[in-house]
């Protein structure tokens, strides 16, 4: 019977921490039964067994941080029991593996004695260390490099024809190790030696971090990485304002209420489908346009910022995207979002009005192309028709990938929006 | 896997091994009998029937014409009602003269008639070239048969496998295809006394270690066995899976070895094309694929016939100097002054 292995819950996910044993050592094992579980870096989800059998061993702590494929505990008939749990083995399996690229390999043409390796001629110039096209791996050096974060496209290869084996990963992982344990050596003017228990010294107190927000601080710190600019637009909300108590008023005998933040929602999905060079993302070399429009909207927890998805947000009355953004933000609170409720956004909306900010610049979501923040209603001075008055504003500005999108094209997308939320009748048109 | 616990060992050979093992089974059961050509009087054409005919008389141990169609036909006849033949054929290659009877009969008839008969019918014939026996007397025809449902294709490589899987195919209730190779009947190695009876469809692990994985059954074993350990004394950590049963194929043993090693050569005696290396080589790729650090290879013969030729006979057939070098090139490890 296969070991119970760190399943890949999530796109992102590369550990998770087998937060909580939920079955013992001899107990008695149905298939589907929950055995732990797990909190990966977007949800705690359900770890469930696919045997029947007796739970013989577990082989990690509860709490401990567990790659995927590593085995985490053993199924069997209850002739090997152990009791104790013992650190992760190396990890044997994985449950998700990619298809490798097509090899190039073909059956000899001619009489031989040996299979040739392949049937491609070996290139004139040794592999370049740092290649950005083909990639020539071993599938094991690629689980390895997925297992331990190593993009094999910074990884020399030494194999046959600059092919990138176990050899090269395993080196680049020492390195990494190295690396990684100079950077956290002592740096800066503090000259006493780092306290053993670091955890609390005069001035700061660390304060350990959640799952959500390391996840946060690693792919927010990513996205640092693409190249992006901002607009910003100043909204008339008068009508807007307006609409939405009209709104209301027919909605309260239904119990239901919209936010000026559904009314962003629904105009940014009505305009991201007759904008689609917005509605996409930068997939390695091509671009990506997505068929949905999914809504994004950031919520702040205690734990950290989540961004439940408004599924075809184009597609839901302005009415049916407040009940389930209500809904979904309620679930972010408690911590009971589920990973689809979590993914395949395409857009997102951040929003810090309700805290007096007068407008900010957002960091991408990445895929995500862009990202819209919205800042709190504030009273203008403007000239209308000659005669000074007072306008209710307020300040939108989107943050773009400019891989994927140009100023004009997407200074064009924001300058609809702005139309829309002006005119938001349109809205729900 | 063999079930007898107390051993004390002899160092017989191969052919010994069949010839006592055939015996053992005729004294243990009276349906068990023998047919083949020249097997009696002449004591077979590689003796491995010496002795029995004297013994166990002539309705027991049966001279047949030169006609294997007919003999093997009669002896699935036999087998159908209840008795167990055990058939030899000269060489696999005269086995093409019988192959309806063995793939349309044998190979179906328990399926077709609902499982209402059984045939414990045991096909024993050497493959193997390399014997200046020319194109048309030393093939390695095994793959034909690995690939029907419904027979099973033993290949042992030890005198101790000979025997224990012997046993094992004429205690078998379905067809029992039994490969010796011309070469491996004067190998010599140790044999445990008393009854022996091998898992059919079981690989064994018959050289550890963590570099590289070869598969081989057979002759074929013999030599990945002697390279393994060529190759240890370079350093290098060779382990070696011997097939022994190429139907069922145990493909766990192979995939868990591959796991291991992150590397595999397969060394066959057959033509490439088609071979028993493409099949293996295709389990590896959809078992363990994750774990390959190398494209698996295949060493075997040259596709050819044949040569009559000694030198050209050679150089066609799949060597241990072929199979270091592969395995070296899988390795990614350059030549030593050690390769010719």
């Amino acid at each position: 019977m296969p070991d119970v292995i760190m399943p890949r819950l999530s796109d992102t996910m590369e550990e998770g921490e087998l937060s909580r044993w939920m079955k013992q050592v001899g107990d008695e094992i149905h298939k589907g039964d929950v055995l732990a579980e797990i909190e990966t870096d977007k949800a705690t989800m359900d770890l469930e067994a696919f045997d029947n059998g007796i739970l013989e061993q577990l082989l990690v702590v509860a709490g401990a941080l567990v790659p995927i494929g590593a085995p985490v505990a053993r199924i069997g008939d209850g002739s090997n029991i152990v009791e104790g749990a013992t650190t992760p083995a190396a990890p044997v399996a994985d449950a998700a593996a990619p298809a490798a690229p097509a090899a190039a390999v073909t059956a000899a043409a001619t009489p031989a004695v040996v299979a040739p390796a392949s049937a491609t001629p070996a290139p004139a110039a040794p592999a370049a260390p740092v290649s950005t096209g083909e990639l020539r791996t071993s599938p094991l050096a690629r689980k390895i490099g997925r297992e331990h974060g190593i993009d094999l496209h910074t990884i020399a290869g030494t194999g046959p024809q600059g092919r990138i084996t176990r050899t090269d990963v395993d080196t680049a992982i020492v390195a990494q190790e190295a690396a990684a344990s100079a950077s956290t050596a002592p740096v800066g003017p503090v000259a006493a030696p780092a306290p053993a228990l670091a955890a609390v010294s005069a001035d700061s107190v660390s304060v350990p971090v959640s799952r959500i927000r390391a996840v946060t601080a690693r792919r927010l710190t990513e996205s640092q990485a693409v190249p992006h600019f901002f607009l910003t637009s100043v909204v008339d909300v008068a009508r807007l304002v307006a609409f939405r108590a009209e709104v209301n008023e027919s909605l309260a005998a239904l119990g239901t209420k919209v936010s000026l933040n559904d009314l962003f929602v629904r105009a940014s999905a009505v305009a991201l489908r007759a904008h689609p060079e917005v509605n996409a993302s930068w997939g390695d070399g091509v671009i990506l346009r997505h068929n949905h429009v999914n809504v994004g909207v950031a919520v702040a927890t205690d734990d950290g910022l989540l961004v439940p998805v408004v599924a075809d947000a184009d597609q839901k009355s302005l009415a049916a995207i407040a009940t389930e953004t209500r809904a979904l933000a309620g679930l972010a609170r408690t911590g009971g979002l589920s990973l689809a409720q979590m993914s395949g956004g395409t857009f997102t909306i951040s929003n810090l009005g309700m805290f007096g900010i007068d407008s900010f610049t957002a960091v991408l979501n990445p895929p995500e192309a862009g990202i819209l923040a919205i800042g709190a209603a504030s009273d203008v001075p403007a000239v209308r028709d000659g005669v000074l008055v007072s306008v209710p504003t307020v300040k939108i500005t989107l943050t773009v990938d400019h891989r994927v999108l140009d100023g004009a094209v997407a200074a064009a997308f924001l300058r609809d929006l702005t139309q829309l939320l002006e005119e938001p009748l349109r809205i729900v048109l | 896997m063999n079930t007898n616990v107390e051993s004390t060992t002899r160092t017989i050979t191969y052919r010994q091994a069949l010839n006592e093992t055939l015996r053992a089974e005729l004294e243990r059961d009276e349906k068990v009998f023998l047919v083949g050509e020249e097997i009696g009087v002449f004591e077979g054409s590689y003796k491995i029937t010496a002795g029995l005919l004297e013994d166990f008389g002539p309705e027991r141990v049966l001279d047949a014409p030169i006609a294997e169609e007919g003999f093997v036909g009669a002896a699935l006849g036999a087998a159908m009602l209840g008795m167990r033949p055990v058939v030899e054929i000269m060489t696999i290659n005269f086995s093409l003269i019988a192959i309806d009877q063995i793939v349309n009969h044998a190979a179906k008839m328990r399926s077709m008639f609902a499982g209402q008969v059984s045939i414990p019918l045991v096909i024993r014939m050497p493959g193997g070239g390399g014997q200046q026996l020319a194109a048309t007397h030393s093939q390695n025809l095994e793959v034909w048969y690995a690939h029907i449902p419904g027979l099973k294709v033993v290949a042992p490589s030890t005198p101790a496998d000979a025997k224990a899987l012997l046993t094992a195919a004429i205690r078998d209730d379905d067809p029992v295809i039994f490969l010796e190779n011309l070469s491996l009947y004067s190998a010599k190695g140790e044999v445990p006394d008393g009854e022996q009876v091998a898992e059919i469809g079981k690989a064994a692990v018959v050289a550890t270690g963590t570099d590289l994985t070869i598969v081989s059954y057979s002759r074929g074993t013999t030599t990945a066995l002697e390279v393994a350990r060529q190759l240890e004394a370079e350093g290098l950590s060779i382990e070696v899976v011997d097939l022994r049963s190429l139907r069922p194929l145990d493909r766990d043993t192979i995939c868990a070895s591959v796991r291991k090693t992150g590397h595999a050569v397969v060394f066959e005696d057959d033509w490439l094309s088609y071979g028993i290396g493409a099949e293996i080589s295709a389990t590896i790729g959809e078992g363990v694929f994750d774990f390959l650090d190398a494209p698996v290879r295949r060493v075997a013969a040259a596709e050819v016939p044949l040569p009559y030729a000694k030198a050209l006979e050679k150089a066609a057939l799949p060597s241990a100097a072929d199979l270091a070098k592969v395995v070296r090139e899988v390795l990614n490890i350059s030549s030593t002054p050690n390769d010719k």
